[in-house]
């Protein structure tokens, strides 16, 4: 009887550990099934234009079976650079005064706030974009208004929370007594911060910035709202232009065979670009634990 | 061992049962008898709403669900029986021909400007110059010294496809132009910018926007329905095969005098 | 001189980030507030959204949140109790991270893209909920992975060394000891996610469709209130209620926000 007992506990152990390890795969299954399923319905484009035509050609007429995405990954890449410009200063000066200067009660209310301003759905800031910003940069500053600094300032609210909750977290590591020390030797708080806890923080920062980007570059709709969507290389910043992200979610209502594949490819090149953003940080992970 | 092998089964079992719910759910998607499904042109969308409503107001229990996608997903959705009705906004193109077509309504396109634009009217070849980037400033028009600032749709739409075909001509659009993938958008960027010109869905027309009149004739109904307004296209519902129960029942509701009241209320041109 | 300047700055800084906050949340809701009453809340859109509230789309998200916690739930907290609990350090530790890591990283327009080849048309579930569940549960399982293993790692040694000598599998340790002391971190990230869903865009208009009606069976399409305000405001269908739509998803945001942090407060407290 105990004999028996004792062999169906085992069994349900090993069952759960199976069940537990199965799990532990469902990541990587995942990410297997869509770099599959997004390959299988974009490579044949890219290998039938040709990568360097795909990635470098400047033309996108996809109903006449011209498919180039250059346009699209600089504007990707300036939307991006624009958002970090203005979020990566701004970010870490709030993360810096939250953790190091401001009293208890600002932390208390703005570490909520920050964390709304990251629930809000990606929608309502296109909204905001499309009925404020927009008609405030063609009044202010001329051209049509829909345009890359459009686009970066929408984005670079949406990165802020982001780019805030980890630096701040990565600040908070830092051990007390980095900052004791300093002050002991006379330092000022602000070159404490600058001098040693900065320093101390300086791969959580990278690492901040680097979710930023990527979060930044794979944002579609608030994007979609407020660049105008030209598919045309960008001559200002005052421009319009269609990001990778925008492309695929303004046309794939409308396509069908070759067009369709092509969005899928421009969702390859956009998973790769992602996947390049993620590897870094994991590099960083790797040569932090190896030192 | 044995409790090795026992255990793997058990989780062979539990891994079937799971694909197993999933497949069974997966078949009988579309066969459903009490419900429709249209997918197809956003053009076509809030119309296909509103018949629906008013369908399932006089068929309680019926269920008649309406989705975008926009007029070539319509197409292949019918075509893979993801949706029974497809809804669509162009001319059927070729390897399109195999489907059963019911024209639903007509839908002008209309040239808008910003309010304050004091332009009246454009003559076709005028809205085509300007389309192609060959006219660029408002002076040329009659209108203030005033760049021309122009919103497309995308590649693709039905709206665009439809005023490719009857406007340009084979001339490209202006690479230039804004894109928006909406008549809504169109409509909105058209309404905040003195420099805008677009193009869009009569039905989607409001006093934010200043329809221009073409070659002298206003987009009305009315003109439409004669032939007058010359940039019109139809609002078409394609089926797989020839419609049958539940789906036979909403075409001919759309189709009938009632069905085309609610088009016609719906700013659109009744097809009969 | 230098460090009156360095703080005045960073003041700035955070005065800037809160100013856009109030700006944005400010203004939808002062547009959105007045539009919103119990029968918004609680009759159906007619004529495309134009008239009536937004009842079904409030059933429609809440249809999809449950659907894809339902299934990215049990797989997730799998996922990481074997990650906390069974792994140790290795080849096959690197690649489970990796997948879960990586997957937080990709784009929702991919998971989308993904959806819709995968279970719109190849499995064939069409535009339903179903297949919408299916899409966002991949897109959360990071997330929930995420606060599942910070939340069991942070469950000290003690208690399971306790329950091991009192001679518990283990198996038991893991379901009776430390999951339920983990559970409340576990609750935030569920939290987290519902908050992804709710304010998912792109990919739900990919794989579960836009359909205005009421979504009963999984396999009926549904469209959800980040969808319906897409719509409501790009289609220009009607401003007002596209305010009041945003204004709704923020509070709920605001709601679940307050929740979360409740949830890991007390859970800090008891540690």
């Amino acid at each position: 009887m105990r004999r028996a007992s004792r062999e169906w506990q085992r069994l349900g152990e090993r069952c759960m550990e199976r069940l537990l390890f199965a799990g532990s795969l469902s990541g990587i299954v995942t990410l297997g099934a869509m770099v599959v399923f997004t390959f299988a319905a974009g490579l044949p484009v890219i290998l039938r234009t040709g990568l360097g035509r795909f990635l470098l050609g400047q033309h996108w007429r996809p109903l006449e079976g011209e498919f180039g995405i250059a346009a699209m990954v600089v504007g990707s890449v300036f939307v991006t650079l624009g958002a970090l410009a203005a979020a990566v200063p701004l970010g870490l000066g709030t993360a810096i005064l939250l953790s190091e200067f401001a009293p208890p009660w600002v932390r208390r209310i703005a570490r909520p706030a920050v964390e709304l301003l990251a629930g809000i759905p990606s929608v309502v800031y296109g909204f905001y974009g499309l009925v404020v910003i927009v008609p405030l940069i063609r009044q202010h500053l001329g051209g049509v208004g829909f345009s890359i600094l459009a686009g970066s300032v929408i984005l670079a609210v949406m990165i802020l929370p982001t780019l805030i909750t980890i630096a701040l977290d990565s600040l908070r590591q830092v051990p007390d007594s980095y900052r004791q020390g300093s002050l002991a030797l006379g330092a000022t708080r602000w070159q404490t911060v600058r001098r040693v806890v900065l320093p101390a923080a300086r791969s959580g920062v990278v690492a901040a910035v680097v979710l930023g980007a990527g979060r930044a570059v794979g944002e579609t709709m608030a994007v979609l709202m407020v660049t105008g969507n030209v598919a045309v290389l960008p001559e200002s910043i005052l421009s319009p232009v269609r990001t990778l992200t925008g492309n695929i979610a303004l046309e794939m209502g409308y396509a069908a065979g070759e067009h369709q594949q092509a969005l899928f490819a421009s969702g390859i090149v956009l998973f790769i670009l992602t996947m390049i953003l993620n590897g870094l940080i994991q590099l960083r992970r790797v040569g932090r634990v190896a030192r | 061992m044995s409790l090795r092998r026992v255990s793997t089964l058990v989780l062979g079992l539990a891994l079937l049962a799971v694909s197993g719910i999933t497949v069974g759910c997966g078949s009988p998607a579309v066969q459903d008898t009490e419900t429709v499904v249209i997918a197809g042109s956003t053009s076509v969308q809030p119309l296909s709403e509103l018949l629906a409503e008013e369908f399932m107001k006089e068929r309680p229990g019926v269920q008649v669900t309406v989705q975008g996608g926009g007029s070539t997903a319509g197409v292949r959705a019918v075509t893979d029986r993801v949706a029974d009705i497809g809804a669509v906004s162009r001319p059927l193109r070729e390897g399109e021909e195999g489907l059963k077509q019911f024209v639903i309504a007509l839908d002008a396109i209309a040239i808008v400007v910003h309010p304050d634009n004091p332009v009246e009217e454009l003559t076709f070849e005028q809205v085509r110059e300007i389309y192609a980037g060959q006219i660029t400033n408002w002076s040329a028009l009659g209108g203030p010294d005033r760049a021309i600032s122009l919103v497309t749709r995308e590649e693709g739409s039905g709206t665009r496809t439809a005023f490719e075909e009857l406007v340009m001509g084979g001339t490209p659009i202006a690479e230039g132009a804004v894109v928006q993938n909406s008549n809504g958008a169109v409509r909105a960027t058209v309404a905040q910018d003195p420099s805008m010109i677009g193009y869009l869905s009569l039905a989607y027309v409001t006093p934010e926007v200043k329809v221009l009149r073409l070659d002298g004739v206003e987009p009305t109904v009315d003109n439409v329905k004669e032939g007058r307004y010359p940039l019109a296209r139809p609002f078409i519902y394609v089926t797989r095969e020839a419609p049958q129960g539940l789906v036979k029942e909403y075409l001919d509701f759309v189709l009938s005098e009632a069905g085309q009241a609610i088009v016609e209320e719906a700013g659109v041109v009744p097809a009969r | 001189m230098e460090e009156g300047l360095a703080r005045a700055v960073l003041w700035g800084c955070l005065l800037v980030v809160l100013g856009a906050l109030a700006a944005i949340v400010g203004h939808v809701l002062v547009q959105g507030l007045p539009g919103i009453d119990v029968d918004f809340l609680t009759t159906a859109p007619r004529a495309s959204g134009r008239e009536g509230g937004i009842l079904t789309t409030i059933v429609a998200t809440l249809y999809l949140v449950a659907g894809a916690l339902a299934i990215a739930g049990p797989v997730g907290i799998a996922c990481a109790i074997y990650l906390a609990e069974y792994l140790r350090e290795g080849s096959l530790e690197r690649i489970a991270r990796f997948g879960v890591q990586t997957l937080a990283g990709v784009p929702s327009i991919i998971f989308g893209l993904f959806g819709f080849t995968a279970f719109v048309l190849w499995l064939g579930l069409g535009w339903s909920i179903l297949s919408g569940s299916l899409t966002l549960a991949a897109m959360i399982l990071p997330t929930l992975v995420k606060a599942a293993e910070e939340a069991i790692r942070a469950v000290p040694d003690s208690y399971r060394q306790g329950s091991l000598a009192l001679g518990a599998t283990k198996g038991q340790t893991i379901l009776r000891v430390v999951l339920p002391v983990a559970m409340p971190g576990i609750l935030s990230g569920v939290i987290l996610s519902i908050g992804r869903v709710i304010g998912e865009t792109a990919a739900v208009l990919l794989t579960a469709g836009s359909a205005l009606g009421f979504a009963v069976s999984p396999l009926d399409s549904g469209r959800t209130m980040a969808v319906h305000l897409y719509l409501l405001a790009m289609e220009g269908i009607s401003v007002p209620k596209a305010y009041s739509t945003s204004a709704v998803l923020i509070l709920l945001v605001v709601g679940l926000n307050a929740l979360a942090t409740r949830i890991t407060s007390r859970f800090t407290v008891r540690r």
